[in-house]
C-alpha cells in the first residue's frame, strides 16, 4: 500500500484533484438547478408543475452511465465536442439534480399548509410566504437527506472514469493494471474518496445539529 | 471524542487486515492435476474484441482465434474428451481473475512483457502482432511519429498505452475500459488515433466502415498463453500443445480461419511450420 503511494503519489494527487473539482461543480449545479426544479414541481401554474414532474422522472430513472454516455459519445457526434470531465461532470449535475428536486420538494411539502395559510392571511404575497416562511422551515428539514445526496454525488463522481476523466478510480484502473496490485490500488482510492466525504458527512451533522 | 476515536480506529483496523488480503499466495495446488482429475480446464478469453474473442449474440459464447486455440490446447492436454470451460475476461481482469485461480490459463490477446512475466508465466508465443494505429480515413495521420500533441485513445490494462509514451511523448493518452468503448469514442472524436494491436485494429476496422490501420507495426508483441506463477507443468504442456498443432497444421488452419478474410492483410505471413 505504501508503495503505491510513494510510487504514483502524482496519479493520485491529480485523481484526487479531479474527483474534487467535478463533486464542488457538479454539488453547486445541482443544488441550484434542483431547487429551482423543486420550486416548479409545487408551483400553483400547470405547466410549469408539469415540466418540474418530467425534468425529475426523465433523470431519475435513467442510469448516472448512461446519461455520461450519452453526453460523452452522443452529443460530439451531433453537436458540440466535450472531453470526458466536462461528460461526466454534467452527467452527474443532472442526474443528482433530480434527487436534489425531490428532496427540498418533498421538505417544501412536508411543511404544514397551515403555514402558507396563515402567511397569506396576514397580507403577505405568495413568493413573500415561501421566501421568509416556508422556505426557512423547510430547509431545516432537508437539511439531512441532502447531506445523503451530496455525499452520494461525490461516490458516483467515479463514473467519471468510464469516460477518461482522470478522476480517482480511472487513476485506480490503470495503477492496478500497471502493478496488478489490484486490492490496495482500490484501497488507496477507497481512502481518498472518505477524506473527501467524512468532512462532508461531519459538517452535515454539525450543520443538522446548529440549526436544529 | 471518544467514540470517533473508536470509529477511526475501526476503520483502520478494516483497512490492515483487507490490505492483507494483496499478498495472497498463489494457490499451492497443481492446476494441471485438478484439471486432468476434473477432465475441464477453465480458459479466460475475451469476449470484445473480434477475430480473437468476440460473445456472438446468438448463443453467448465466444468466438475467435484464441476460444479455437484454448480449445485445441485443452484436447492436446486432456485428450479427446477433455473440456474446455470459457470464461471471459477483459484486459483489465484478466491477471486478478489468473492470480486467484478463477481461470486456469488466460488466452486473450495478452502479449509477453517483461513486467508481466514477474507476477506470471507465459507459454511461447503463439501469435505474432505488433502495435499499430486506427484512424478515419481523412486522418492526416501516416504513423505514430506524428501523434505528438494528438489525442490517442486507448484500452485500460492493455501495454500499448505505455508503449504511445515511448513513441510519442507529447502525445495524450486517454484510457477507456474496452474495445467497443474505445472505438465508439474515436467516431465520436474524443481523439485522434486508437492504438493497440494490429490483430485487433484489423477486426475493428473490418467492423466499421470509414476507418483504416495506418502506419505499420512500430512495437513486436508476441501474445503468450499466462498461467500463474509455480505451475510449471501446466507452462510445458501448453508449449508442447502449441508444437504439436503447428507440426500438424491445425495452427494454420485455424489462422486461415480467422484471418483469411481481413483486408489487406495477408494470413499466410502468420504461418508456422
Amino acid at each position: 500500500m505504501i508503495n503505491i503511494i510513494t510510487h504514483y503519489s502524482h496519479q493520485l494527487l491529480s485523481g484526487f484533484g479531479w474527483t474534487l473539482l467535478s463533486s464542488v461543480l457538479a454539488l453547486f449545479f445541482s443544488l441550484i438547478i434542483g431547487s429551482l426544479f423543486a420550486i416548479m414541481e409545487i408551483l400553483p401554474n400547470k405547466t410549469a408543475r408539469f415540466v418540474g414532474r418530467a425534468y425529475v422522472e426523465l433523470f431519475r430513472n435513467i442510469p448516472l452511465l448512461v446519461i455520461t454516455m450519452f453526453f460523452y459519445l452522443i452529443i460530439p457526434l451531433y453537436l458540440v465536442k466535450i472531453n470526458g470531465f466536462t461528460a461526466g461532470t454534467i452527467g452527474l449535475t443532472l442526474y443528482t439534480s433530480a434527487f436534489i428536486a425531490e428532496t427540498i420538494r418533498s421538505g417544501i411539502q412536508s411543511v404544514d399548509t397551515g403555514q402558507m395559510e396563515g402567511a397569506r392571511s396576514v397580507g403577505m404575497t405568495y413568493w413573500q410566504a415561501m421566501r421568509y416562511i416556508i422556505l426557512p422551515q423547510a430547509f431545516k428539514i432537508v437539511i439531512p437527506p441532502l447531506g445523503n445526496q451530496f455525499v452520494n454525488l461525490v461516490k458516483n463522481s467515479s463514473v467519471l472514469a468510464f469516460v477518461a476523466g482522470f478522476d480517482l478510480m480511472y487513476q485506480a484502473n490503470s495503477i492496478a493494471s500497471t502493478t496488478f496490485d489490484t486490492i490496495n490500488s482500490y484501497l488507496v482510492i477507497g481512502v481518498l474518496y472518505l477524506i473527501i466525504t467524512m468532512p462532508l458527512s461531519y459538517y452535515m451533522r454539525y450543520l443538522e445539529k446548529k440549526i436544529a | 471524542m471518544k467514540k470517533k476515536f473508536w470509529l477511526v480506529s475501526f476503520l483502520t483496523i478494516i483497512l490492515v487486515v483487507l490490505s492483507g488480503c494483496g499478498k495472497q499466495n498463489s494457490s499451492q495446488q497443481s492446476v494441471l492435476k485438478n484439471a486432468r482429475a476434473s477432465n475441464t480446464l477453465t480458459w479466460g478469453v475475451k469476449g470484445d474484441t473480434k477475430l480473437f474473442g468476440l460473445i456472438d449474440v446468438a448463443d453467448g459464447q465466444s468466438k475467435g482465434f484464441d476460444v479455437d486455440m484454448a480449445k485445441h490446447i485443452t484436447k492436446h492436454i486432456l485428450g479427446p474428451k477433455g473440456k474446455a470451460k470459457m470464461v471471459t475476461v477483459t484486459s483489465q481482469s484478466r491477471t486478478p481473475l489468473l492470480k486467484n485461480g478463477n481461470v486456469d490459463a488466460v488466452i486473450a490477446t495478452m502479449s509477453i512483457t517483461p513486467e508481466r512475466e514477474k507476477i506470471l508465466d507465459f507459454s511461447h508465443s503463439y501469435f505474432d502482432a505488433g502495435q499499430s494505429l486506427l484512424v478515419p480515413k481523412s486522418s492526416t495521420i501516416r504513423s505514430a511519429k506524428d501523434l505528438n500533441g494528438k489525442t490517442v485513445i486507448g484500452v485500460v490494462g492493455s501495454n500499448s498505452v505505455n508503449n504511445i509514451h515511448k513513441v510519442a511523448p507529447h502525445a495524450k493518452v486517454v484510457e477507456l475500459q474496452d474495445y467497443a468503448q474505445a472505438v465508439n469514442a474515436l467516431k465520436s472524436k474524443q481523439g485522434d488515433a486508437l492504438t493497440t494491436d494490429n490483430g485487433i485494429l484489423y477486426g475493428l476496422a473490418v467492423e466499421n466502415h470509414g476507418f483504416e490501420v495506418r502506419g505499420g507495426t512500430f512495437t513486436k508483441e508476441p501474445y503468450g498463453v499466462a498461467v500463474n506463477k509455480g505451475q510449471d507443468d501446466l507452462t510445458k504442456a501448453i508449449n508442447q500443445a502449441i508444437l504439436e498443432m503447428q507440426h500438424s497444421g491445425e495452427y494454420n488452419h485455424l489462422i486461415k480461419k480467422w484471418f483469411g478474410d481481413v483486408p489487406g492483410f495477408d494470413y499466410k505471413e502468420l504461418y508456422r511450420k
